[in-house]
């Protein structure tokens, strides 16, 4: 679904003739425009973004878990262009018996931490990454932590036992 | 001493193969862990540097010891309770964090903001810059062997921290700036307190300016390190005075004006060396134009509500509480089920003293954010380290690292 107001939008309309079996839908909320792509598509909408519409860094990539409807999550990337000043926001939706999108590495090179950063948080895994680890929180933390399913509080973690032995 | 020969000492099979290698093909790597625990990473970061002699040959960064979950709170409290989180992210720019939050929220509220508390916000995270960059220019130094830098900043941070206690309270997590609004009226006097400030503050810049620039250690110790193709430090996601110092305009405030940013008159200072040298210029340079910001501030403060006239979101006057029914409705449900923001998504970014600082926020129409993240300068910035300090000595880390000016509450969250 197009929306009135995203049709007309000069990165939609390129978008389109570029392929029309990329967009799921476009729409321009609060200013912001959203673009939902094909999840198996990101790679190459991303490039077509960053060679054709200069958005040359990636701002941030993060995720959205819609826990219990499915597909699931969300990833979301917001797109910059330092040259045009100007702003974009891309999704993708992925479900939750198999969690999966490509890398945008190959596109952004600053993607790597951010593709780490879901994957710890979130448990989606990333496609052709290098390094496909936890990141911030602790090597073999069990679950995802921004999971809507994961409780706030009462978890435990044995340091000890997860560095080999004691920490002394 | 008799002459003992090789043959005679109790050596290893493994040492005599290294003995007997010559000394040009001998591997000579040496691991080295620098941190969590260590002054010059600001914090708690680890940098693993594999060492050939003096040169580093591969470095590769760990991060997470800091990592406090802030982004999985937001999700169990209210709009107005996150406010207090947002100080803890970047514990040297917490106002910045509550204003960058803050925009986010009214963004999704649409909410309009009065005039006055529009230039308070300015004014204050203005000062918050100043803060920080305080603080990153006495640890630089202190980092490369220039002391006295150290202890002349930390004095007048002092005076900007008095500035904020009188404003909120709270030196440091002062989460002065609401949804809505300001959380206080501005104290009585502060303009007193800012002017004596702005007095006697830009002599010393100039004077720190000088202890370092008339320091030969300082100067070659900066000069020439720490660079990167401009290509690859935007798609590194490099924002701030980094992006700057390789000559590149990009500013939020100026690209993206927020909360009047545009009527405001000052100058985007930009360096072409690109080294550790040129970030510092650039700090130091911006430092000179927040002070201009900060006194238009001052001295063409709007008449006027610190708070927007939005019932809904903003608590009532204490006074209004006891007169009026309304306000006392308002304020129940304010404390007790917080603050309906339509549901939808915004993202709102500003410039941060480390770059673009940005809050995406995703609500379903609660009072609660489904989700909350943060994009913050310094995990996007501290990802090209490996980059920068490859091939150097190891000497250059802690320049190079410094002039990254990291904040570790703001790479972990």
């Amino acid at each position: 679904m197009i929306s009135e107001t995203a049709a007309a939008h000069p990165i939609v309309t390129a978008l389109q003739r570029e392929s029309s079996s990329w967009l799921v839908s476009a729409i321009v909320a609060l200013g912001e425009l959203t673009l939902e792509v094909e999840a198996d598509r990101v790679v190459h909408v991303c490039r077509f973004l960053r060679e054709e519409k200069a958005f040359n860094r990636i701002s941030t990539i993060t995720a959205v878990d819609r826990y219990p409807v499915e597909p699931r999550f969300e990833v979301v990337y917001h797109l910059y262009s330092v040259t045009l000043k100007q702003r974009v926001r891309v999704r993708a939706r992925v479900d939750s018996t198999n969690p999966e999108i490509d890398s945008v590495i190959p596109v952004w090179e600053g993607a790597n931490w951010y593709e780490r950063e879901v994957f710890d948080l979130f448990g989606i895994r990333f496609r052709n990454h290098p390094e496909m680890t936890r990141i911030l929180m602790p090597e073999g933390w069990e679950g995802h932590p921004l999971r809507r399913d994961y409780p706030v509080h009462g978890h435990r973690y044995d340091y000890a036992e997860t560095e080999g032995g004691s920490t002394l | 001493m008799s002459d003992v020969g090789l043959s005679e000492l109790p050596v290893t099979a493994d040492l005599r193969k290294v003995l007997e290698t010559p000394a040009a093909s001998r591997p000579r790597r040496l691991v080295l862990n620098m941190g969590p625990q260590h002054p010059s990473t600001h914090g708690v970061l680890r940098i693993v540097i594999e060492l050939d002699g003096e040169f580093i040959v591969k470095a590769k960064s760990d991060i997470g010891f800091l990592h406090t979950g802030i982004e999985k709170q937001a999700e169990s409290l209210t709009y107005q309770q996150v406010v207090t989180l947002t100080d803890r992210v970047d514990y040297l720019a917490n106002l910045s964090n509550n204003l960058a939050y803050c925009l986010a929220v009214e963004k999704l509220l649409q909410l309009e903001i009065p005039p006055k508390a529009q230039w308070m916000r300015v004014m204050l995270v203005e000062l918050t810059r100043l803060n920080s960059h305080l603080v990153w220019l006495g640890t630089h130094a202190l980092d490369i062997g220039a002391m006295t830098v150290f202890l002349y900043c930390m004095r007048e941070r002092e005076d900007l921290l008095r500035i904020f206690a009188m404003f909120s309270g709270q030196r440091m997590m002062t989460s002065y700036i609401r949804v809505g609004g300001l959380a206080l009226e501005p104290p009585r006097g502060w303009e007193a307190k800012v002017d004596r400030f702005l007095d006697y503050f830009p002599s010393k810049v100039d004077e720190y300016d000088d202890l370092l620039r008339k320091n030969p250690i300082w100067m070659n110790r900066t000069q020439g390190i720490g660079q990167l193709d401009v290509d690859t430090m935007i798609s590194m996601g490099i924002t701030g005075p980094m992006l700057r110092g390789a000559g590149v305009q990009a500013d939020v405030r100026r690209d993206e004006p927020y909360s009047s940013y545009d009527k405001f008159d000052f100058e985007i200072p930009t360096e072409t060396a690109n080294d550790v040298y040129a970030r510092y210029r650039v700090r130091v340079r911006e430092m000179r134009e927040s002070i201009k910001i900060i006194k238009q501030a001052r001295e063409g403060m709007p008449e006027g509500a610190y708070q927007a006239a939005a019932p809904q979101v903003v608590l009532p006057e204490r006074e209004k509480m006891k007169s009026q029914m309304e306000a006392l409705i308002y304020h129940f449900k304010i404390v007790t089920e917080g603050v309906r923001v339509p549901a939808g998504e915004a993202y709102h970014a500003i410039e941060s003293p480390r770059g673009e600082l940005g809050y995406y926020i995703v609500s379903d129409g609660s009072s609660k954010p489904l989700r909350m993240h943060m994009r913050t300068p310094s995990f996007g910035n501290l990802q090209a380290l490996p980059k920068m300090i490859e091939g150097k000595l190891i000497a250059d880390v802690v320049a190079i690292l410094g002039s990254v000016d990291i904040v570790l509450g703001d790479v972990d969250r």
